[in-house]
């Protein structure tokens, strides 16, 4: 597959994209990673010179989403310049190779780029019975994933699979799936959740790396904080309307139609860190609230159990039972409201009885 | 070693109190002004909390006109966050008392649940709150089991809401803020910070739960000792 000495740029001129459409590429990447003007001339020399990033991308338990995202990176221009970018040598979903042929690159990238390939995990393994819920080219998946970890320079967790653990790790998860984070503990690991993540969100970060030849700059849960340091909420163009105290009652009344805040519907905006609101999907069109629908929260930890998507205040399951803190809290207040009521009572019966006693009392403290 | 002066500290300090004899004088407790002034600001403080966290929690009836006319939502989650301030600057400086005032200060952050006495003591109120017995043997404002109750539900659960409530506001004084430098770490407990709206809300209804039983303690303690002088 990719030799060593090739560069990005040429890969680039090879599949006959101009050089003026090379450039607009470069500018657009330096502009959505908010980077200065000259920050362009550097991407397209970092490009022209540098080596490809060998890649090997890995699918564990998955959908392909994450894939289906990121061919569809916003221009279909840049799309081909992306896959040519990295040298993706293994990757079992749009590969050529099949077989035998297939894994026989792994043990090749392994070998020839010891601790300089990237690895790229989509999905997640499970780790129930011996990993046996998961079988890669005759192997546990995990097994796998352990292996290219180990030569790996660093691995990026793509989607809600691989940083969280999704809707396979969902209670009661039978098979055991877990987070990459939890099998590989000795890799830098970053996390691209989403479900899928945006599409411009990995080249992006794909960009990055191969262009300043090192990882970004990750927030405390292990995101790229480029992209992960804002909520939803901070950038949604409703905002206004959740400040105004304007909120969406019902699906399709009014204030639906009128485009008011969706906080009532059970919007995760103001819990989801992602760029949604601000990068938005397929080429800037939509995103889901603008779609007049709330945010699942779909890149944030275990959203799959953390209740229904359009309440408030979710359930809390802890209890072993399914009720939100409201309803939790004024079941609680009203036991003990009740409680109060008929101590008061007794008190006051005790009181009228024991009166000759307390007159007794008195004359000699306790 | 800080440690164990505050332990030597309290010690004695405790050993002062149960030196005194019981006294009917609920004011003994908190007559102190600091302590007093405190009490009453920070009442008004957890109010407040409680009444906008509560509309925070489940929204408001929607506001006619445009978004540019109005800034309700704006103005609760304001009061929400300026009161949320005044009751932590007030549990710091309440803290600070604490260490340099006298024993009954120390009562809320110290319950040395290591002592028999202590167990003694909560066992025989349990049992004067259950009429077993005629005569309770502190008075309320520092009987022992009131002493676990403001230690265990108001001490414990203000600190929660104090770490949590910064965490959250953190969140959206942005990543770069010193909020969320000194309580991001809460992300690290609860990475989906969902749990922790959800956490932080059902904080609220342990605090309202407390002030119900806190508030008819004290009126039931004032009563009684109105009945019994008379």
């Amino acid at each position: 597959m990719g030799g060593a000495t090739e560069t990005f740029y040429s890969v680039i001129r090879r599949q006959g994209m101009t050089r003026r459409s090379f450039h607009k590429f470069c500018s657009l990447t330096a502009a959505s990673l908010g980077l200065g003007p000259l920050a362009a001339s550097s991407i397209a020399n970092a490009l022209e010179t540098k080596p490809r990033l060998p890649v090997i991308w890995l699918h564990g338990l998955e959908c392909t989403c994450c894939s289906e995202s990121f061919i569809r990176s916003a221009h279909p221009l840049i799309k081909d310049a992306l896959l040519s970018m990295i040298s993706l040598d293994y990757d079992d979903t749009i590969m050529a190779a099949a077989g035998h042929q297939a894994e026989a690159i792994l043990e090749e990238t392994r070998a020839k780029y010891r601790g300089r390939y990237v690895l790229a995990v989509e999905g997640n393994p499970p780790l129930n019975e011996g990993g046996m819920f998961c079988i890669d080219g005759g192997k546990p998946f995990v097994e796998k994933l352990r292996s290219m970890a180990e030569e790996s320079m660093a691995i990026i967790a793509w989607g809600t699979c691989a940083s969280w653990g999704c809707v396979q790790a969902a209670k009661p998860n039978p098979t055991g799936a877990a987070p990459i984070d939890k099998v590989i503990t000795n890799k830098p690991i970053i996390k691209v959740p989403g479900c899928p993540p945006i599409a411009e969100v990995m080249s992006g970060l794909v960009t990055f790396i191969t262009t300043f030849g090192k990882l970004p700059e990750l927030d405390r849960q292990g995101r790229p904080s480029m992209f992960y340091s804002e909520r939803i909420h901070d950038k949604c163009y409703r905002r206004s309307h959740f400040d105004a105290g304007q909120f969406v009652e019902e699906w399709d009344d009014k204030y639906a139609r009128k485009g008011y805040c969706l906080y009532k519907m059970g919007c995760k905006g103001p819990t989801t860190y992602n760029a949604c609101s601000a990068l938005r999907w397929n080429g800037g069109v939509s995103f889901p609230i603008q779609s007049g629908h709330g945010c699942f929260g779909c890149s944030e930890d275990g959203f799959w159990d953390k209740g229904s998507f359009y309440d408030r205040l979710t359930t809390i399951k802890q209890f072993g039972i399914e009720e939100n803190a409201d309803q939790i809290g004024m079941a609680a207040a009203g036991v003990v409201g009740l409680t109060v009521a008929a101590h008061a009572a007794v008190t006051a019966v005790k009181r009228l009885t024991h009166k000759p006693d307390r007159a007794a009392h008195k004359s000699k403290p306790s | 070693m800080f440690g164990n002066d505050i332990g030597d500290r309290a010690r004695k300090l405790f050993a002062a109190v149960d030196a005194k004899p019981t006294e009917w004088s609920i004011g003994i407790a908190i007559s102190y002004a600091p302590v007093r002034l405190w009490h009453w600001v920070n009442a008004a403080a957890i109010l407040m909390l409680s009444l906008t966290g509560y509309v925070i929690g489940t929204g408001t009836p929607a506001m006619s006109g445009e978004a540019s006319g109005n800034f309700l939502f704006g103005y609760i989650r304001f009061a929400h966050f300026s009161a949320g301030y005044v009751l932590s600057i007030g549990f710091l400086l309440r803290i600070y008392w604490a260490l340099i005032g006298n024993a009954h200060a120390m009562q809320i952050f110290w319950v040395p649940l290591w002592r028999k006495c202590l167990w003694r003591e909560v066992y025989h109120e349990i049992r004067w709150y259950a009429f077993l017995t005629v005569e309770p043997e502190r008075p309320v404002g520092r009987n022992r089991l009131a002493q676990l109750a403001m230690f265990f539900m108001f001490t414990q659960t203000i600190t929660f809401m104090v770490v949590t409530g910064f965490a959250l506001y953190g969140q959206g004084a942005d990543t770069d803020s010193w909020q969320y430098k000194l309580f991001g770490w809460v992300f690290s407990i609860w990475p989906n910070s969902q749990d922790v709206h959800t956490w932080h809300h059902l904080g609220l209804w342990v605090i309202v739960t407390f002030a119900l039983v806190h508030i008819y303690a004290v009126v039931r303690e004032d009563s009684w000792r109105a009945g019994a002088s008379l």
